[in-house]
């Protein structure tokens, strides 16, 4: 570690204090109005197939291949990554972003061909999302079954 | 009132992946990673369905709700096939949702082009 001399560390001290900082508080703010909003819609949704007759068990399945379907759609069109420029976590946490990560690089990538490209690429995110949760999920069914034996 | 408690639930939720995201240097990749593993675990330590309880939508919608819906099958087919319940639970279960997420994914992919910056 080279020794500084005074104005360097002058320097240091300075620079230190002019990096910006993230917003944390906006950031959190618009994560929890964005996140919240787009869990109500799906709340909307939910209610629907409960009026039509579904127990709220059956109804979580198709509440989401309907968030899905809209993450994809609104990501396709353009404007998913622009509520995500404000949103941060509130658009990234919920299905829909799920979704927006295997149609983002998708899109990206198609100039690479339909295998190498579109196909492969649909998983850069989540494939590790898959591989976890389903890695994590059946270990606990392990579990579950030997306490249950 | 189930509209408001969505809301805030799955506000909530979404706020903890926002700090951890300006707060340490994990990537959205990592926080989806990281919350689908914590719904799965919390779920099978029966922590996460009465959040499911209280909140709905607001526990289902964010991503540890899929964890969550992945041991909901596995336990399901477990007390129902056994061991080859511990392989095809958690499949299962999420079945339409990964469904859609590939061929809404990769339609959405063909049809469209990404937006020039």
């Amino acid at each position: 570690m080279p020794v500084l001399t005074k104005e360097q560390q002058d320097y240091k001290r300075f620079a230190k204090n002019k990096k910006p900082k993230p917003p944390l508080l906006k950031n959190m703010i618009m994560a929890f109005i964005v996140g919240g909003i787009i869990c109500t819609i799906g709340q909307i949704i939910l209610n629907f197939f409960v009026s039509r007759g579904l127990t709220p068990g059956q109804a979580g399945g198709p509440t989401a291949i309907i968030m899905v379907f809209l993450g994809s759609f609104l990501t396709g069109i353009g404007v998913y990554d622009k509520i995500g420029k404000y949103a941060g976590a509130g658009s990234i946490v919920p299905i829909t972003g799920f979704a927006n990560s295997i149609v983002s690089p998708a899109m990206e990538f198609k100039r690479e061909g339909f295998v190498f490209g579109v196909a492969a690429k649909m998983f850069v995110v989540a494939g590790p999302v898959l591989v976890y949760g389903i890695s994590s999920a059946t270990l606990i069914g392990l579990i579950y079954y030997l306490l249950n034996m | 009132m189930d509209y408001v408690m969505a809301f805030i639930v799955g506000g909530l939720i979404c706020l903890v992946g926002q700090i951890l995201m300006d707060t340490t240097k994990l990537f959205p990749a990592h926080i989806l990673v990281l919350f689908v593993t914590l719904g799965a675990v919390l779920s099978g330590l029966g922590l996460y369905q009465p959040l499911v309880d209280i909140g709905k939508a607001g526990a289902t919608i964010p991503i540890t709700g899929f964890g969550h819906n992945l041991v909901t099958g596995v336990i399901q087919d477990v007390d129902q096939y056994g061991l080859l319940g511990v392989f095809t639970g958690a499949l299962r279960s999420a079945a339409g949702g990964i469904t859609a997420a590939i061929v809404f994914g990769f339609l959405m992919a063909l049809l469209f082009n990404p937006k020039s910056k």
